[in-house]
């Protein structure tokens, strides 16, 4: 169990490095998205499932989710601008 | 017998001004106004110099990219906060070391409190969740704050990214494709068969919240993740035939106002709290526990209707 | 500076330096977004220390089972219920941001803090 939690605390560090360092929105949105799975995964080890089972739906569900819209949108408005108000599915 | 005075010195008195008072007439005119005052001249010297200041303002000093100063401004900043984070961590990190050791038991955060807890947890509010029955009962205050906080959260998130209808409708012709899903086959299968699932097994977490890990804030974000993916597969439209504006309104502000109608005493009498009349029952029955299975039952309905509002309100702006 | 209690406490040590890294996202970056993340990773280290806080080597989750209710039995219940608060809090503060981006990239069609700033002080004269 021991060399499982370094193992995963490990994996914590570098993600959070790496969402700092890259290039891409969207790849950053996704590492930050496997960072909460993880820190989900680390609640258990520690003995308090309501944190875990909270964790993985609020954290990897809901604020994920809403990152994703919020570039949806900002895209959506990149693209209108260029095409004045055209469909984006094309 | 009263004496009769003459006209002006009744004109005086203190009754016949308030009965003038009384009947509308104005008794201040030309009293207290204020006097006319002279015109405010500009004086051209003065306009013109103010005039080059925020010329050379605007273009010479605001432009980050061709003012020198500002550059070297912006290196000492990033500078002086890379080193400012480093002092932070390796400060924090001085503290971490002549903490005790992780896991021990005779720790100074051990002490009466958590003891009371577990070993009068059961009898005392009826939950085998030992957490759930601290957050529910014996600290229902704070979860009546958090709940508040999702709620305001709700208002301001309204506020900024509601788009009006009768405004937008001209532009909702033309872009209401935008919103409209694309039929996709692998995606509708899967939703019509995971949907259901997930929305039962969000309603058994909540209501099994005092009997195993879950409660009202992890089951509530189920049903809302459910909700979600609903929506995303299905569009609008057949999503209004069951969740309007007005169901959210009548759901969210009816749990809301039930919780804080059966915790608010504690304003009064700091936090002490008093014996509900429900009986706890056997533990380990669905129907135990007293008032925690409905304070359960609120705060998920609260849960549920705050994620998927912030949902719908940043992909549409609207119901 | 005690260095072999610091590798004793692991734990703790790395959910101090996620909240550095946390920090210095907030402070660095110039894209809002990657700001917002880094608030919501300083968040989660702060969860992850106070979790740590109630932890006890040996003993099991606080559900009561077969009736056994010694305090020998289960781990501290209180940290746990502080958490459960603030992950709540936190989802909460992060979409009032987000909307606030929006809003903000409506006005002004820029990500980028600095150029923000720099029309909010030529607008604001």
């Amino acid at each position: 169990m021991q060399v499982f939690m370094k193992i995963l605390l490990g994996f914590l560090l570098v993600c959070a490095i790496s969402v700092s360092l890259s290039k891409k929105l969207l790849n950053s949105i996704l590492i930050f998205m496997s960072y909460s799975l993880i820190m989900s995964i680390i609640w258990i080890l520690l003995e308090s499932p309501d944190l875990a089972i909270t964790e993985a739906a609020v954290g990897a569900g809901i604020t994920s989710v809403l990152f994703f819209v919020t570039l949806k949108k900002i895209q959506a408005m990149i693209k209108s601008e260029n095409e004045e108000g055209e469909d984006k599915d094309e | 017998m009263s004496k009769k005075v003459s006209e002006e010195k009744y004109k005086k008195t203190l009754t016949y001004r308030l009965k003038q008072w009384l009947d509308g007439e104005d008794l201040f005119t030309g009293t207290v106004e204020m006097k006319p005052q002279e015109p405010y001249k500009v004086d051209q010297a003065v306009s013109e110099q103010r005039h080059e200041e925020k010329k050379r303002l605007l273009e010479q000093i605001y432009d980050i990219e061709h003012n020198p100063e500002m550059r070297i401004f912006n290196k000492i900043y990033r500078l002086f906060a890379f080193l400012f984070c480093i002092f932070l961590v390796l400060m924090l990190l001085t503290a971490v070391s002549n903490l005790p050791t992780v896991g021990s038991a005779d720790r100074p955060v051990n002490n009466e409190v958590a003891k009371r807890y577990i070993e009068n947890g059961l009898q005392e509010t009826g939950a085998v969740n030992i957490v759930t029955g601290m957050i529910l009962d014996y600290r229902a205050f704070d979860t009546l704050g958090e709940s508040h906080v999702l709620f305001v959260a709700t208002c301001t998130v309204l506020i900024l990214l509601r788009e009006d209808k009768k405004k937008k409708a001209e532009q909702n012709q033309n872009n209401d494709r935008l919103y409209e899903p694309k039929n996709d086959v692998i995606l509708q299968t899967v939703a019509k068969i995971l949907v259901p699932p997930i929305v039962i097994f969000g309603i058994y977490v909540i209501l099994c919240g005092h009997l195993g890990p879950g409660g009202g804030f992890s089951g509530g974000a189920i049903i809302g993740a459910g909700l979600i993916l609903y929506q995303n597969a299905f569009g609008f439209h057949k999503t209004e035939r069951f969740f309007t504006a007005k169901t959210y309104k009548v759901l969210s502000f009816s749990a809301l106002a039930c919780y804080a109608l059966s915790k608010c005493y504690s304003f009064y009498t700091g936090a002490n709290h008093l014996e509900s009349g429900i009986p706890l029952g056997t533990p380990g029955a669905i129907l135990s526990s007293g008032l925690i299975f409905v304070l359960n039952i609120c705060v998920g309905i609260v849960v549920a209707g705050t994620m998927y509002t912030f949902y719908v309100m940043f992909r549409k702006g609207g119901y | 500076m005690n260095l072999a209690n610091l590798f004793n406490n692991y734990e703790e040590a790395v959910a101090m330096i996620l909240f550095g890294i946390g920090f210095s996202n907030l402070l660095l970056q110039k894209n809002l977004i990657k700001k917002i993340i880094g608030l919501n990773i300083m968040d989660t280290a702060v969860y992850l220390f106070l979790a740590l806080k109630g932890y006890i080597e040996g003993r099991k989750a606080p559900i009561v089972v077969n009736g056994v209710q010694s305090v020998e039995a289960y781990i501290n219940p209180i940290p746990s219920g502080l958490v459960l608060t603030g992950i709540v809090v936190s989802v909460s503060v992060t979409a009032l941001m987000l909307s606030l981006t929006i809003r903000l990239y409506r006005r002004y069609h820029t990500l980028d803090l600095d150029e923000i700033s720099t029309r909010l002080k030529k607008e604001g004269l």
